[in-house]
């Protein structure tokens, strides 16, 4: 019977289909696809704003080689030490969070929404919070670094204490080359209760009971439950969130902007700050292009190789192995 | 017995020191938003400012045109969701319900562009809008909304209408219902939880918004409140109890919208359907 009905349904419905799918192509075709190409063009070409020339393979050369190579390599670099070190800590701290915040705690609300905080914080306001929390003299971070605590020390009257600061010299976080960097991705880390902890939330919330209950009679604890009961079940979650970390981390760009604007010593010269310099600030056009394309093409690559790596570890349910 | 006992006590006390940790970047800017000049600067830090001042606010609030920042990010974020609304559902319901020749290829490509890095895109649209003299203008922040809305509404729409009877579709035809009308009499009405999620991410997301504005807007009449917290910070930089409380002026509505809605936060996310 429904057969009957459902047939003529979805013949006329091939047309329609499209239709309604119109909105989404057109925004495709004219906001992804065409300008995708017209800046992989451009990535040939020299522009300015005023006139075109094309000038071959010269941006990638700047690049690679040329005048430019110092600035991309630097980019390239802390970009990537932020990706490495930013993902999977956040990853591992949201999927620890969510698996004590899936305990039967009491207040649970309450927890969910302390930790999801930092997430509905504008970018731009918590870079500026965390500008204030990082400085060097007044902010709070070095104010408890440098707390005064009682160490132990051996004087002529046997062990005494004297009060001296935790941490005597305290980083100077976003005004040293070699702390700015680390200060970000630790202010990263603030984030790690939102979306993507939710995410795991649903995940670890999705795996059910019996697997757990056979583990315990089988005498299971509660770390060998978690090694060989939670992490396989959860491995699609956990490439889910992976995937969307690492393009996501890719991008970072606000924070940079507005606390270190990439310095000091070009410390936080992140890939996307320097496109965006070149694009916006200096106008070059055809080499922020090509710089685009190549942050797309590593992006993809990177991609690609985890999703041909994800059937080694990712176990989706109901597939037989 | 003792042992778990133990355990929880050493739950509880990861759970509240790791919420401390979260939340003491707010209370200090709650602190310093409401100290006098003088206290900013104090070591050790005062936490509990004496007087408690509320000038701060008053001062941040006329010292820039806030007001029209927020006029100007309401208007983009009120337009823009409508446009997501309408755009985004109409697409999702074309994904859920319709078969077409080469439907699996484009959903996956509306998937790949999740993963699509912003920047390989920018610059050419930039220069289109510049083509048709529309910097500065709303338009190069309104118009994509229109026009899809965005892949990860889409799945999470289609994701929901899935969910939804058939049966209840083919009632309505047998009715004489067109398709636009199932989608609007049966589909949209049948979705307002899911539609509910979308307006609370989508006006997050355009509230937090800052590249595109930085790009397209030039002149500080059309500044969004993002854009706006920027110029606010190049100008009273050492000014900390003013900045902060600039920056709380900036996350006040996001808590509001979220403590109004926060049923749905997670049933939004739970909803899609989201494990890979």
């Amino acid at each position: 019977m429904s057969n009957k009905i459902r047939k003529p349904l979805t013949h006329r419905a091939s047309f329609w289909g499209f239709i309604f799918i119109c909105p989404w192509l057109l925004g495709f075709i004219i906001f992804t696809a065409g300008p995708m190409l017209a800046s992989l063009v451009l990535s040939f070409c020299k522009y300015d704003l005023k006139s075109v020339t094309f000038i071959g393979a010269g941006n990638y050369h700047r690049m690679f080689v040329g005048s430019e190579h110092e600035y991309f390599y630097k980019s390239l670099t802390n970009t990537a030490l932020y990706v490495l070190f930013s993902v999977p800590m956040g990853l591992t701290g949201s999927l620890l969070l969510a698996v004590l915040l899936n305990q039967k705690v009491k207040g649970v609300a309450v927890f969910r929404t302390l930790y999801y905080l930092p997430s509905l914080t504008p970018a731009v306001a918590s870079a500026l919070v965390w500008m204030w929390v990082f400085h060097p003299e007044y902010g709070i971070l070095n104010s408890f670094l440098t707390i005064n605590l009682p160490f132990p020390t051996l004087g002529d009257q046997g062990i005494g204490f004297a009060f001296r600061p935790m941490i005597a010299h305290p980083p100077d976080w976003l005004q040293s080359s070699a702390w700015a960097l680390p200060a970000l991705i630790l202010m990263s880390l603030w984030g790690i209760g939102g979306q993507r902890m939710i995410i795991f939330l649903a995940g670890l919330q999705g795996i059910s009971d019996e697997y757990y209950e056979a583990a315990r009679i089988d005498g299971a604890g509660a770390w060998h439950q978690f090694r060989h009961i939670t992490i396989p079940l959860l491995t699609p979650t956990i490439f889910f969130n992976l995937i969307l970390g690492i393009v996501g981390a890719f991008q970072v760009f606000t924070a940079a902007y507005i606390m270190t604007g990439g310095g000091p010593n070009n410390a936080t010269l992140f890939y996307v700050l320097y496109i965006y310099r070149h694009a916006f600030e200096q106008f070059h056009m055809g080499y922020a292009a090509a710089l685009a394309w190549v942050l797309f093409i590593l992006l993809f690559t990177f991609t690609l190789i985890q999703f041909k790596q994800s059937s080694r570890w990712v176990h989706y349910e109901g597939e037989t192995k | 017995m003792t042992g778990r006992v133990l355990s929880r006590i050493a739950l509880y006390f990861v759970l509240i020191l790791g919420a401390c940790i979260v939340t003491i970047p707010f209370i200090w800017t709650v602190s310093t938003a409401l100290k006098t000049p003088e206290q900013v600067y104090l070591l050790p830090p005062r936490w509990i400012p004496s007087p408690i001042s509320f000038a701060n606010f008053a001062k941040a609030w006329t010292a820039l045109p806030f007001a029209l920042f927020l006029r100007n990010t309401m208007f983009v974020t009120g337009m823009c969701l409508i446009g997501q609304l309408f755009s985004a559902s109409l697409v999702a319901y074309g994904f859920a319900r319709f078969k077409f020749t080469g439907k699996t290829a484009l959903f996956y490509m509306l998937l790949g562009t999740m993963m699509l890095p912003g920047q390989v895109t920018m610059i050419p649209t930039f220069l289109i809008w510049r083509n048709f003299r529309l910097i500065d203008t709303f338009y190069p922040l309104i118009v994509p909304a229109y026009l899809g809305g965005g892949a990860f509404t889409i799945f999470l729409l289609r994701q929901f209408f899935m969910s939804i009877p058939r049966d209840l579709d083919e009632a309505a035809m047998i009715d004489g219902c067109s398709y636009f009308g199932i989608w609007w009499r049966i589909i949209l009405p049948l979705s307002k939880p899911a539609l509910t999620t979308v307006v609370i991410f989508s006006f997050l997301s355009h509230w937090d918004e800052f590249m595109g504005p930085l790009i397209y807007l030039q002149s500080m009449e059309k500044y969004t409140v993002s854009i706006g917290l920027r110029l606010f910070q190049d100008q009273y930089g050492a000014q900390l109890d003013l900045l902060m409380a600039a920056s709380l002026i900036h996350i006040l509505p996001c808590i509001i919208l979220f403590f109004v809605a926060q049923r749905y936060f997670i049933k939004g996310i739970v909803m899609s359907g989201i494990k890979g």
